[in-house]
């Protein structure tokens, strides 16, 4: 997979299909996100699909993941002009896909290299969708979204479901990590910077104001990455929070963010839908 | 165009942590927690996620500055250097080394830090040092 990532890489440079190939280098002994460009042939040589090498590989399961998206949509605002690959996975092609439809990334000027996952990696995900539309590689996969945390949350009564929130987001220490890794948190002035809403340096949030806030905002935007549940330090199932709001946008829009590459979000229409917002 | 990230340790206390800076063109946009470090395991807490504030800062200092009648002025480092050695001198021969102390910084280099203890216990001659990173 990496010696075909790499080709293709090499081709897209080389013809002036791209101007850079945002994806991930092996360096300093690990995966780090990176812009190859044609004018640095001998960094493809460490190109890298994100698999850990030797110990760490040992001490750290799956592959490293990187909000790529994230970092594409930093580059493309400063080179509005340029045009560029990126690197993706199933979950970060959502999350390219779902920077499409909120109009952050123009899609005449990325050409995505989807990498299929494979089951085991797809199971320790939990992930919905393993296999990229753009893969370059075919590989047969299936959905591997465990439902069980959410069943299990839907069947408490009220209280109880209260109870195990309260306790769960009682635990936030406010690092701002969810929001920070993101990819879909693009806004120029977020919300839960707002002193009025969330007080700036009082820990825990006032339940359940700054939660609730994202849950909220990712209503009609989460792709289900699940890099914000990566970067958690306290080990909240946000995630979860965000998989039930994407489910309630499911079933009323029949609109899943990021899997398909073009429409608009329920939440750009007006009415019926015939009055799209420009 | 150019876009890299450079890994290094978090220095706002000792626990570690690694991240990852990321540079655009030259500029330093951001921090990425690093998603292989065992230590932090791809997290890091709201001053790590914040790290590359200080080195950009405009309240940064850039110059050594000196107390002149009340206010704070710009000097030069041979200025400042002297006032410094001068006044710790003199504090030591009045009152004796115990009575000063010094505060190290996690934002300088390991060996920065040792050579501040080693100043601080060989040259005025008092173990009173410490540094902003035991929380
Ligand atoms: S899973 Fe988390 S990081 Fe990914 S889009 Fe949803 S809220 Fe953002
Ligand atoms: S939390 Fe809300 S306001 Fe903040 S960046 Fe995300 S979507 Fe924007
Ligand atoms: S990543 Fe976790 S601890 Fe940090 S702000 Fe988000 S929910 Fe709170």
């Amino acid at each position: 997979m990496r010696e075909l990532l790499k080709t293709r890489v090499a081709e897209m440079l080389r013809e002036g299909r791209v101007d850079g190939v945002v994806g991930l280098i092996e360096s300093h002994g690990e995966p780090l996100p990176y812009l190859f460009t044609a004018d640095d042939t001998a960094a493809l040589e460490r190109i890298s699909t994100g698999e850990l090498q030797g110990r760490l590989a040992e001490l750290i399961p799956g592959v490293v993941r990187y909000p790529l998206g994230k970092i594409l949509t930093a580059v493309a605002r400063k080179h509005p002009d340029k045009r560029f690959g990126v690197m993706c996975r199933a979950c970060d092609e959502r999350v390219v896909f779902g920077l499409f439809q909120n109009l952050q990334l123009d899609p005449d000027k990325v050409e995505i290299l989807g990498l299929p996952c494979k089951e085991e990696l797809a199971r320790a995900c939990s992930c919905p969708a393993p296999a990229p539309r753009s893969a370059i590689v075919d590989q047969p996969s299936r959905e591997a979204w465990d439902r069980a945390d959410l069943e299990r949350i839907d069947a408490m009564a009220l209280d109880e479901r209260f109870a195990f929130w309260v306790e769960e987001l009682g635990r936030c220490i406010k690092c701002y990590g969810c929001r920070n890794a993101c990819p879909v948190c693009f806004c120029d002035v977020c919300t839960l910077q707002d002193d009025g809403l969330v007080k700036k340096g009082e820990i825990p949030a006032e339940l359940p104001a700054f939660q609730l806030t994202r849950a909220w905002h990712m209503v009609g935007r989460c792709v289900d990455c699940g890099l914000c549940q990566e970067a958690c330090p306290m080990d909240i199932p946000i995630r979860t929070i965000y998989r039930k709001v994407r489910s309630i946008v499911g079933e009323l829009f029949d609109y899943f963010p990021g899997e398909r590459d073009g429409g608009k979000s329920p939440l750009e229409q007006l009415g019926d839908g015939s009055f799209p917002i420009q | 165009m150019r876009y890299e990230t450079i890994p290094t340790t978090c220095s706002y206390c000792g626990c570690g942590c690694e991240v990852l800076l990321q540079v655009l063109d030259g500029e330093l946009i951001g921090v990425l927690p690093s998603k292989a470090s065992p230590i932090n395991e791809g997290s890091l807490c709201i001053k790590g996620w914040n790290l590359h504030e200080f080195v950009v800062s405009e309240r940064r200092l850039r110059k050594p500055m000196l107390r002149k009648g009340g206010s704070l002025v710009e000097t030069s480092w041979e200025e400042a250097l002297d006032e410094v050695a001068g006044r710790l001198a003199k504090i030591k021969s009045e009152s004796g080394p115990d009575s000063i102390a010094a505060l190290s910084s996690a934002k300088c280099t390991n060996e920065e830090n040792y050579l501040m203890q080693r100043f601080v216990r060989a040259a005025i001659g008092t173990n009173n040092v410490d540094h902003c990173a035991r929380l």
